[in-house]
């Protein structure tokens, strides 16, 4: 079980990721911008320190925190987001489709919830395959009205997958608001499937590890899904277009209150001073070495802008001819 | 030989696969119970564990299938309604198909989508008698739609081995075919390579799945008057497209069939491309659904919308006479 300041160093690395990320898309330096994770850290750090580095995950458009909690180097992962040949994908997926397959990291995806059957089929698959790997599928509380999470949770509880269901409940559907957008309660829609289901605040990022511990050992075990819905609250932008388009949907008190709970303070309260000072001092080091291998990584090669297409090499005719 | 059947080659390439790969898996809607008859056995022979009933969650089992390759499996899934594919087309076009270039090429997404009895089937009117096979085409799903029961096994074989996601149309103008085969000689064949089913020196007849056996039987009635080489691509993605041009270099005529909707269909792609680099003496002609067809129920309305031998055979005239781009 990692200890506080373990938690603590994740959430801050996810923080100052993000902030560092933000910085680039202003200067022009990230291509088509981001979706910040900035104030849900202690959901990514929560679950990721209850699983192993075989275990897998599915993240969403707003995903650089789950990419880092499961391990992913900073270095490369900036480096995609900043489309270089160096990036975990080789620049081919950018901000919204992050992946690192030698970590489990089944990618990012930019469908809301896509991805909570695809995470089920790889938790039944790697139980067939006769491990006790686990897969958590993250998604918003926008997902909860996707059909296609409603069947994943019905098959999950069929075939009691090794899958845990993490619902970031941020409050917000990019400008609706979840009491606007789903009928009921999150919990109550995986309880209709028989799924065990938790509210936990996620904020705090060991009360998030204490419930997905709890979760993964059911699913490790044989005992099937579990959701968690982890209430949080989204600090910046939906996107960072907002930064510049400032559409009105939160009131400026609101963001403050949504605020006054941050999971960067709560942790950092649990860690001796002296070790946090550390800790943020390893992550500025890291941080501004990621950035210059970021920014001093070649660009893809645009005749290469075809390859991977298909995985066997496939080629196709050119757009021109 | 064998007398086999198109059903019985598609059962038996999906048996023979199960046998030499523990890793292919069959996902669908009573496929235990082989409403279809093409996974008949398959439960019996390799248990429940490889042969998934799902329940009526198309969009969500689409999904388990590709995250289930993402983990080492190669499932097929069985669909039992060719707009079934309406259905799941964002986990098919936008998911399985795009993680490989997506990651960079850090994985595969071996999965087989398999349609029996697509296109019209008689009298199941308009939600169930779509043939969308230029669709996945457009978005780039490798696109297989065997005419013979002998490339029915070789195609759904080499499917189900490809490391791409492939959807293998199986039209219901071709499930019942029978064809002398030799079963020892039943082999994989490998996608983007055409097949001239008649050779001939004046017109090329490109024609797709069940069309095939229509082409072939026009192609015979016009023998004394027209010598008409029919050309299966028998993949439209990869399209075997140097086949075509050496079919063309023959004949400098063509004509297609295909049981697409007329605009965007695979049809005016082989006729666009036949446009710009092959060789042509006269304009090309299409046969094809009409523009954004919806099969009416009533038998007559039905085979109204679908390309007829009488419409190839007039278009095969047409283009034999016609002259002289040279």
């Amino acid at each position: 079980m990692p200890d506080s300041a373990a938690l603590y160093r994740t959430v801050r690395l996810i923080r100052r990721f993000e902030e560092r990320a933000v910085e680039l898309v202003r200067a022009k330096q990230i291509f088509g911008g981001i979706h910040p994770y900035t104030g849900q850290e202690a959901i990514a750090a929560g679950t990721c320190a209850a699983l192993r580095r075989d275990d897998l995950i599915t993240s969403t458009h707003r995903g650089h925190g789950h990419v880092l909690a499961k391990g992913a180097d900073p270095a490369r992962m900036l480096a995609e987001l900043a489309g270089r040949a160096t990036g975990l994908n080789r620049g081919r997926g950018g901000s919204m489709h992050a992946a690192d397959f030698g970590l489990g990291v089944l990618g990012a995806n930019a469908i809301v919830g896509a991805a909570a059957p695809i995470a089920t089929g790889a938790a039944w698959a790697a139980r067939r395959a006769g491990s006790d790997r686990v897969a958590v599928t993250y998604f918003g509380d926008g997902a909860v009205s996707q059909g296609v999470v409603l069947e994943a949770f019905n098959l999950a509880a069929l075939w009691r997958a090794p899958v845990i269901f993490v619902c970031e409940n941020n409050g917000w559907a990019t400008t609706t608001r979840t009491a606007d957008a789903v009928a009921g309660t999150i919990t109550g829609r995986a309880e209709a499937f028989g799924i065990p289901a938790a509210r936990v605040d996620g904020m705090d990022p060991e009360a998030v590890l204490a419930a997905a511990a709890e979760a993964v050992a059911r699913a490790r075990a044989g005992a099937g899904p579990t959701l968690l819905e982890c209430l949080t609250y989204r600090f910046d932008a939906h996107h960072t277009w907002e930064h510049t388009a400032r559409p009105r949907y939160r009131t400026p008190e609101e963001v403050e209150a949504g605020r006054a709970r941050d999971p960067l303070v709560i942790q950092g309260a649990r860690v001796p001073e002296a070790e946090r000072e550390r800790i943020d001092a390893d992550i500025e080091d890291l941080l501004a070495d990621a950035v210059r291998f970021a920014l001093e990584s070649p660009l893809p090669d645009p005749a290469t802008a075809l390859d991977h297409l298909y995985a066997d090499g496939t080629r196709v005719r050119a757009g021109a001819a | 030989m064998t007398i086999l059947s198109y059903l019985k080659a598609l059962n038996r390439a999906i048996t023979d696969e199960m046998d030499r790969d523990p890793a292919v898996c069959v996902f669908g809607e009573d496929v235990r119970a082989a409403v279809t008859n093409v996974t008949a056995g398959l439960v019996k022979r390799f248990g429940p564990e490889r042969v998934l009933d799902m329940p009526i969650s198309e969009q969500a089992f689409t999904g388990v299938a590709t995250g289930a390759a993402l983990a080492g499996q190669r499932p097929l899934i069985e669909y039992q309604i060719p707009a079934l594919l309406f259905l799941a087309f964002e986990q098919i076009a936008n998911q399985a198909h795009k993680f490989s270039l997506m990651t960079g090429g850090q994985t595969r997404v071996p999965v087989t989508y398999l349609v029996p009895s697509s296109g019209s089937r008689d009298g199941w009117a308009g939600q169930h008698s779509d043939h969308p096979y230029s669709l996945f085409a457009h978005v780039g799903v490798k696109t297989a739609v065997p005419a013979t029961p002998a490339d029915a096994y070789g195609l759904l074989v080499t499917a189900l081995r490809d490391d791409d996601p492939v959807v293998v149309f199986a039209p219901a103008g071709a499930m019942g075919r029978r064809e002398d085969v030799d079963l020892t000689a039943l082999a994989p064949v490998p996608l983007g390579v055409g097949r001239v089913h008649r050779p001939g020196s004046e017109v090329t007849v490109v024609a797709v799945g069940h069309l095939v056996h229509d082409a072939l039987a026009v192609a015979e009635e016009l023998s004394d008057s027209i010598s008409v080489e029919v050309f299966d691509p028998r993949t439209l993605h990869p399209f075997d497209w140097q086949g075509l041009s050496d079919s063309l270099d023959r004949t400098g005529r063509l004509v297609v069939v295909d049981d697409s909707n007329r605009s965007c269909g695979i049809g005016g792609e082989i006729l666009a491309t036949a446009a710009e680099q092959m060789h042509l003496i006269a304009p090309p002609k299409r046969i094809t659904r009409p523009d954004g067809a919806v099969l009416p129920f009533a038998e007559e309305l039905d085979r109204a919308l679908q390309p007829s031998r009488d419409q190839l055979r007039t278009a095969i005239q047409t283009v034999a006479k016609a002259g002289g781009f040279r």
